[in-house]
């Protein structure tokens, strides 16, 4: 059930290619995890709407595979 | 495809309760981490809800998935809006927006 960071990181950026990624595997089980997205795609979209933007682009493994993702999303700094 | 009657009946509660939590467990049994968190802060800002604990339903367990385009519970309502989950919550509450939102949309919370 387990899936790994780079498999994570990756489908982010297939979704969303400006997106910078920083993944935690927070207890080094492959199963629970903390992410940090950071993309221009999260202009003028509500906190709701960016995590949907990433939970799109992880194409329905939230929630299945990935059981536990701590997202936060945030937009660029100029 | 989620059930129709199902979807009227989440609309039907997130309406007539002005704070809902869709959560695993109850508010004083949650059987998840991450409802539990909701339900602490909740607490916490002395704010009343209504838990509804989607493991009694599977129907609802998926239901609201949908209904929200939402992959994950807990699921917090406000006056018939999708304020989050746990990770939008928490954050919410550590700035005070959470807040600022109840208090806004007319719920009543605890005196600081």
């Amino acid at each position: 059930m387990a899936i790994d960071a780079g498999t994570i990181e990756r489908l982010i950026k297939e979704g969303l290619p400006d997106a910078l990624v920083t993944i935690e595997d927070l207890r080094g089980d492959g199963d629970h995890y903390a992410a940090h997205v950071v993309s221009a795609a999260f202009k003028g979209k509500t906190r709701v709407q960016q995590h949907q933007l990433v939970y799109q682009a992880l194409r329905g493994r939230m929630g299945n595979e990935l059981h536990a993702l701590a997202l936060q999303t945030s937009l660029p700094e100029d | 495809m989620t059930d129709p009657v199902v979807s009227d009946r989440i609309k039907q509660d997130v309406t007539d309760n002005p704070v809902v939590l869709y959560m695993k467990g109850t508010p004083v049994f949650p059987q998840c981490g991450f409802s539990a968190a909701v339900v602490q802060i909740l607490t916490h800002l002395g704010v009343k809800f209504k838990g509804i604990d989607v493991l009694a339903d599977p129907a609802l367990r998926q239901g609201i998935k949908d209904f929200s385009s939402w992959p994950t519970v807990p699921q917090l309502y406000v006056k018939g809006e999708f304020v989050g989950g746990c990770d939008i919550v928490r954050e919410m509450f550590e700035s005070g927006e959470l807040k600022d939102l109840l208090q806004t949309k007319g719920v009543t919370t605890r005196a600081a």
